[in-house]
């Protein structure tokens, strides 16, 4: 069970960047971008043939995450320039991307085993600075001596990195160009009006958001230890997922609240799905099936909830008024026996 | 300030639609002039004010603004120099950014954009100040959503934030027709109050008779995409209604088209 939890952490926090570029499509520029489908493969594959061909593995993210900016940058330019309607652009990206994911890669699959990732360098380190044998005294101490995680690197390291993400575009969004953006999506004529050119600002958006996407890519190849030509399919829906889970349960209220929620989301989308995928009537290959339910569920909810709460309010609101209603009707009863008797 | 010269535009040319939208106008404004345009539907107002802010291109013609020739420069570069409020109150601000931010934005017209913070406490500082001009209490809600204005708030924001940057021209586009009469009227104030102090080269159209008499320094009347009747500063001080109808009457021979232009 915590081991369980405990992957879920770890690949959630992940996720999580992957879901904050998401966000800044979906929400921030309201651009449905189906690219990302395609970015994350690619950010995975450029790291895994990379550090497969001997760079620095941290260098290879980096590169990948590059690669994730100009794909975005392309879906941006093909809806701006050439005028295609968004989420078309987006699709096409995602099938020309197939097929450059491919030749990246050379083959449809890359095993990284044996190689040194950047998670493999830092549990390294990890392990040599005694950070994991304290952590894991301490689960022992409070009774989970049973299920010990095997490092901690991965995810102390990536709450530093996610986290440092998130405060990253906090700040980004604030800028002038940031506020430029938010407003492309917000009210593009309204800023058109004040000198804004909104077609740089969109394509700019969409490669910060696939940038992302492609850098959360290449981490979890290198987590997992492998690249694959289908790791991305339905990426999209589990970024929306984690978006969309994270903003119903933590709010929205500021930029800052709302890229905390999005983390959230995604962690607690990886808790979802692992605990679905403990009961035995299910396999892994009922992934997808579970993540369109959660999304189906996170979006339909609240409105079925805001309407049953509307209409017990309703209910309630005329349980008083009949109340009120009879007794009145109740007392004027009375008034007519005390004049009876009286006469 | 303004200057178009022999501006032509037609739409869905060579089709069964075709119209002539906007027939040979010139029209010159001097820095400081306040012109407001009035004309029934489809005189080509709306059609002349996107040729200026250039939302659209003319087939024929130049526009020029503080002397440069600006016909073929794109929108988003022209609104350097052009503030513009829509008929829409809902179009010149940004609904889920608070009013600090959008106000931010609009302080960045004139400015290149860059990794700035876009709200400073020194410019919150002038936002709450610009804001106690319109005397509508909004300097101590600076970081509320503009979606929770009222529509007429909302509109006279887009007007502080088209003007404060002080732009060469100043473009109105039937910015009061949305409101209620009463808010209608505390935006015509705010307007005629803003365009004195920043002495702003205003162009206005509008439905409203009244407020195109009231209004401004020039009055200009369209009808078919031509500028029919030009009224300068010193026949403007006598005008009415009936004489603008009597006019529109002479000139054209009926009567004019537009109930809500009378009615108005």
């Amino acid at each position: 069970m915590f081991t369980a939890i405990f992957g879920s952490f770890e690949a959630g926090i992940i996720y999580a960047i992957m879901a904050l570029g998401v966000y800044l499509s979906f929400r921030i520029l309201d651009f449905p971008d189906l690219t990302v489908d395609g970015s994350f493969v690619t950010g995975g594959a450029i790291a895994a043939v990379m550090i497969m061909g001997g760079v620095n593995p941290y260098l290879a993210t980096v590169v990948a995450l590059l690669a994730g900016f100009l794909a975005g940058c392309m879906t941006g330019i093909l809806h701006t320039f050439g005028k295609i309607n968004n989420l078309l652009s987006g699709i096409l990206m995602m099938i020309a991307l197939y097929s450059i994911n491919l030749r990246i890669m050379g083959r449809p699959n890359i095993s990284m085993l044996n190689t040194d990732t950047a998670f493999s360098k830092l549990e390294a380190v990890f392990e040599k600075i005694g950070i994991d044998a304290f952590l894991n005294n301490l689960l022992t101490i409070v009774g989970l001596g049973d299920s010990l995680p095997e490092t901690w690197g991965v995810l102390i390291m990536m709450l530093i990195v996610t986290f440092g993400i998130k405060f990253l575009t906090d700040w980004f969004l604030q800028t002038e160009i940031g506020l430029a953006i938010r407003a492309t999506g917000n009210n593009k004529r309204m800023i058109r009006s004040f000198s804004a050119n909104t077609n740089l600002l969109t394509i700019l958006g969409l490669g910060i958001s696939n940038a992302l996407v492609a850098f959360s890519g290449a981490l979890i190849a290198q987590q997992g230890g492998f690249a694959d030509v289908g790791m991305g399919i339905g990426m999209i829906i589990i970024g929306l997922a984690s978006v969309i889970i994270g903003e119903a349960l933590f709010g929205t209220k500021t930029i800052v609240r709302t890229t905390l929620a999005v983390i959230g989301g995604s962690i607690i989308y990886r808790i979802v799905v692992s605990m679905a995928l403990r009961f035995d009537f299910l396999d892994p290959g009922d992934m997808k099936l579970i993540t369109a339910i959660i999304v189906i569920t996170a979006l339909t909810m609240p409105k079925v909830l805001e309407h049953s709460k509307e209409k017990k309010r309703k209910a309630r609101r005329k349980a008083e008024m009949l109340n009120i209603l009879a007794t009145s009707v109740k007392g004027k009863g009375e008034n007519h026996a005390a004049i009876k008797s009286d006469s | 300030m303004l200057q178009l010269n022999q501006i032509h535009k037609i739409f869905n040319e060579g089709s069964p639609d075709e119209k002539i939208a906007i027939d040979q106008i010139n029209l010159s404004l001097k820095a400081g002039d306040f012109v407001t345009i009035i004309g029934s539907n489809g005189a080509g107002k709306s059609t002349l004010m996107n040729i200026i802010s250039g939302g659209l291109f003319p087939d024929v013609g130049e526009v020029y603004i503080d002397g440069n020739n600006v016909t073929n420069m794109t929108e988003y570069k022209r609104s350097k120099m052009i503030g513009r409020v829509f008929q829409d109150p809902m179009a010149g601000t940004a609904p889920s950014m608070t009013i600090e931010e959008n106000l931010a934005m609009a302080y960045s017209r004139n400015k290149t954009r860059t990794l700035r913070r876009g709200v400073t406490n020194k410019r919150r500082e002038y936002f709450r100040e610009v804001l106690e001009t319109l005397h509508l209490g909004l300097e101590n809600r600076l970081s509320a959503k503009v979606g929770l204005l009222s529509g007429g708030e909302r509109q006279a924001l887009s007007l502080l934030m088209a003007t404060f940057t002080e732009p060469s021209i100043l473009l109105l586009d039937e910015h009061t027709a949305a409101l209620d009469p009463s808010r209608a009227e505390l935006i015509t104030n705010i307007t005629k109050e803003i365009v004195d102090r920043y002495k702003l080269t205003t162009l206005m159209v509008t439905h409203n008779m009244q407020q195109a008499i009231d209004l401004g320094n020039r009055l200009i009347m369209m009808d078919k995409g031509q500028i029919i009747l030009e009224v300068n500063e010193e026949q403007k001080k006598h005008l009415t209604i009936e004489g603008l109808l009597e006019e529109f009457k002479r000139i054209r021979g009926t009567q004019m088209a537009s109930d809500r232009a009378i009615l108005s």
